[in-house]
Parts: C-alpha cells; sequence; structure tokens
C-alpha cells in the first residue's frame, strides 16, 4: 500500500505536520490502514531524501512542517496516471490454503470453503452495516465521500471472495460428479466385455465391487470430496 | 436485534418436502429449523439445487410441506384449512417476487391497496393507506403511475410496499434484486432493511453475497439442509484490529 504517494496528495493541498497527516489519512480512508506516527515520520524521511518533499520550519514543540516540491508534484502525478499493477498479485492465504486443501488427508476442502464464507459474509454483513450508516454522506465532504468509497471497496472485493468460494464449490461438485460418471462408463464396459466373453453365465458373476486394483485414486477422492459425508 | 424475547413471526419446524415418489424421489428440504422475529432480515443461500425458494414458498402457504410445521404468527399452516390459508396470505404474508410481478392495468395506488381491497376494506380506505403505505417509503410520487411507467427498481419497491401494506408483518422476497441493475437491487434492499427495522420479520433467498449482507442473519442451504449460519457482530471496531496486521 503506497503510503507514500497518500502523504504527497495529502501535502499537495498545503504544508502539513506529521501528525497532521496521519489524522487526515486516517480520515479519508476511515482509519481502514491505520498509521503509526513512525512510518509516517518514516516516510516523510525517504520522502524528504528524495526530493519530494522539503521541511519549512517548525512548530513550538519542534515538529517540521512539511512542503511538497515540483518533484513531488510530478510524482503524484504519475502515480494518479498509472494503474496499479495487478499482475504481479500479493501472495493469496486462502488461495493457497484452498491449493492446499485439495488432497490433504483427513481435510474436506467443502469445510474449508464454508468456513472462509462463513467469515467473509459475515465481514460483508458488518461493512454493509457501517455502509447503511454512512449513505447520507454530504457529497461536499470529502472524507465522507473518501470513506464511502473505501467502505464499498471491502465490499466489492469481499463479495468476489463469496462469489470465487461458491464457484470452488460448484467446480469440484461438478468434477466429483463427472468422476461418478465416468466410474458408471467403466462398469458398464467392464460388464459389457464379461458378457461378451459369452462363458454362458448371462454376466451374473460379477464381482460386488469392480477391483480398482492399482488404480490411481479418483479424482473426487484426490480433491477430498468423497461422498461418504453428505449423502 | 430484538432484546426481549418476542415471538417469532415465522416458525418452521423440522420441515421436509419430497418431490416424486420411488425411484425418482428428490428430498427439497430435509429437516429446516427456522425462527424469523420481527425486526430481523434473514437472508437464505446455496447453490441452485440447494432448496431455497422451496423453503419460501412454504413458508408463504404456496406449497405445502411433506412433513413438519409452518408457524406464521401463532397459525400453523399445515393444519389451516384453505380459507385461514388464504385469509393469512391476504392479513400477514407479503410475497415479494423477481419480476415484480405488480398488476399491468392498476396503478402502483391500486396495487397497494389491492390486498387490503381483497381483505374487505372499503376502496377509499384501501386507498388511503396505500398511499400513506408508499409516503413512508418515500414512493409517493409513484402513486398514479402504471407499472411500465415505472423503471423496474421503482416497480420493486412498489411491490415492497404492497407486500407490507397493512398489519402484514411477515415479507418473503425470492431473488427480489434479480432483474435489477447493482445499484437499484442496492436502493431495494435498503428499503427491505428499513422495514425490517421498523419491526418488519424478512426472510430473503438470494444468490448475490452483496444482497445476502444487509440481513442480520444469513443461512446456508446444501442439499435441503441448513449447513450454517452466520450472525452480524456486535463490533463496531471491525475495521481497525484485523486491518493493522495487514
Amino acid at each position: 500500500m503506497s503510503i507514500r504517494h497518500g502523504l504527497l496528495a495529502l501535502l499537495e493541498s498545503g504544508p502539513r505536520y506529521g501528525s497532521q497527516l496521519r489524522t487526515e489519512f486516517e480520515s479519508r480512508t476511515g482509519a481502514t490502514w491505520p498509521l503509526n506516527v513512525g512510518q509516517v515520520y518514516t516516510t516523510l524521511n525517504r520522502l524528504e531524501r528524495d526530493g519530494m518533499v522539503v521541511q519549512d520550519g517548525e512548530d513550538d514543540a519542534g515538529h517540521a512542517l512539511y512542503v511538497i516540491t515540483d518533484a513531488g508534484r510530478e510524482e503524484l502525478r504519475n502515480w494518479f496516471r498509472s494503474p496499479v499493477d495487478r499482475r504481479s498479485p500479493p501472495r493469496d492465504e486462502l488461495a493457497i490454503k484452498l491449493a492446499m486443501a485439495v488432497g490433504a488427508p483427513g481435510i474436506d476442502i467443502r469445510d474449508v470453503i464454508q468456513s472462509q464464507r462463513h467469515h467473509t459474509v459475515q465481514a460483508m454483513q458488518d461493512y454493509t452495516r457501517l455502509k447503511a450508516q454512512a449513505t447520507d454522506v454530504s457529497p461536499d465532504n470529502r472524507d465522507d465521500v473518501a470513506w464511502l468509497l473505501v467502505l464499498e471497496q471491502l465490499i466489492f472485493q469481499t463479495e468476489a471472495e463469496a462469489r470465487w468460494l461458491d464457484h470452488c464449490e460448484a467446480r469440484l461438485v461438478r468434477l466429483s460428479l463427472m468422476n461418478t460418471q465416468k466410474e458408471k462408463q467403466r462398469r458398464k464396459e467392464q460388464e459389457g466385455a464379461a458378457d461378451a466373453a459369452g462363458d454362458g453365465t448371462d454376466g451374473q458373476i460379477r464381482p460386488a465391487d469392480p477391483a480398482p486394483t492399482g488404480e490411481k485414486p479418483s479424482p473426487a477422492s484426490r480433491v477430498g470430496l468423497g461422498r461418504s459425508r453428505s449423502r | 436485534m430484538p432484546d426481549q424475547a418476542p415471538h417469532p413471526v415465522l416458525q418452521l419446524k423440522d420441515l421436509t418436502r419430497v418431490h416424486g415418489s420411488g425411484a425418482t424421489e428428490v428430498h427439497a428440504l430435509r429437516g429446516i429449523n427456522l425462527d424469523v422475529f420481527p425486526g430481523e432480515l434473514v437472508a437464505v443461500m446455496g447453490p441452485s439445487g440447494s432448496g431455497k425458494s422451496t423453503l419460501l414458498t412454504i413458508a408463504g402457504g404456496l406449497d405445502t410441506p411433506t412433513s413438519g410445521q409452518v408457524i406464521v404468527e401463532n397459525t400453523d399452516l399445515t393444519t389451516a384449512d384453505r380459507k385461514q390459508i388464504a385469509a393469512l396470505r391476504r392479513r400477514s404474508i407479503g410475497y415479494v417476487f423477481q419480476d415484480y410481478n405488480l398488476i399491468p392495468a392498476l396503478t402502483a395506488a391500486e396495487n397497494v391497496a389491492l390486498p387490503r381491497e381483497l381483505d374487505g376494506t372499503s376502496a377509499r380506505k384501501a386507498r388511503t393507506e396505500a398511499v400513506a403505505a408508499l409516503r413512508e417509503m418515500d414512493l409517493d410520487s409513484l402513486a398514479d403511475r402504471f407499472p411500465d411507467e415505472m423503471s423496474g427498481g421503482q416497480q420493486q419497491r412498489v411491490a415492497i410496499a404492497r407486500a407490507l401494506v397493512g398489519d402484514r408483518r411477515l415479507v418473503l422476497a425470492d431473488e427480489p434484486t434479480g432483474a435489477l441493475d447493482s445499484e437499484t437491487g442496492e436502493s431495494v434492499l435498503a428499503l427491505l432493511r428499513s422495514r425490517c427495522d421498523a419491526g418488519a420479520a424478512g426472510v430473503l433467498v438470494t444468490h448475490e453475497p452483496r444482497f445476502a449482507a444487509w440481513a442480520d442473519r444469513v443461512v446456508f442451504l446444501r442439499d435441503g439442509a441448513v449447513v450454517d449460519q452466520t450472525l452480524r457482530s456486535q463490533a463496531d471496531s471491525l475495521l481497525t484490529g484485523q486491518a493493522a496486521e495487514r
């Protein structure tokens, strides 16, 4: 997350002290990503080193007042102009967890999905409630409008996750159905072969279970979608 | 959420519904228990075929369960006779459908007044009630419009007004946002939410998590059974705690 550019954006409206920047950053984003004062000063020091801001005097307590430079303005404009890169996504713990749950012994991946869905939908309920409280914002209040945008981003993000989880579950169910059908097909073929052998038994001697010796485990059992539990 | 323990407006007890028989038997619902209290909006989610629409049609008296009880405002729909059920549907239960189902030849106010008139209220009184209901939902400007003169979102809001006119306290909504764009859908949900905040009990069937999130409680169905449910957490500080860890 770019604290750096966030601070530059706030400084563009005028000189600020570090503590002021922290307060404004949080009120603009509804304290969704809280900053500590240390982070603010570390970032300001780097910005100063890179020539994006300069100090312009101090208050009585010795706090420096920061001012954006032309280089800082240029950097800020570039930031607004260029898209946020989505092609090198950060590691996603949930995606990693589901990938690991495929075939993990003793783990029903549907339980993993449901426990996440529970959490995600609950988070959405909470965000939605905050949003319901935030909708009578005045369009002139920058902080209110910004907070509403941030909240809605959280709602859309959790929604995407909930839908993705639904999709994962549907996908797994479909894969397991496909597998059941394949199994049936194979049994039929085996029976057909036995009938064609024409040994006079009319296919009546059938193994109770068409011994799957040395077969690969079925996709259903590989994805942890055994049918034992739900039906 | 209600503080004192009020009586549920809707109770489903050990509800089962089996379609067909023998080899083609389908268990649409397998032992559902659900109470919905005044002031509460409950969302029912689940993949298609999980039984969510069946649950709603049974709760609304449009279908009968194979076993179990459906109790609406203290009347058991499974033992009531047809006349009683019809009366209950006029007086206690409002139904909102995906495709609005307003009567095209009637204005918004007439649509809202209709269930009251059918229930024996005089036309004039029914009209007054309807206009009041529309005003309460900020829809009074639509009172004299016909359905084809309204947008989808407006029609659906009128349908909610119709579902809750009179003393009716139970609104059952089956994918009410299905035909609407995202923002209009949201305004419909906001209205449903505000009606529940004002004391109605609502059951919303949806496959859209963003709309389900308006509910106090989200019930997840799978293969005709409740597998899980969420409660809205009480914490307002949810945005400070975990966010700092990221």
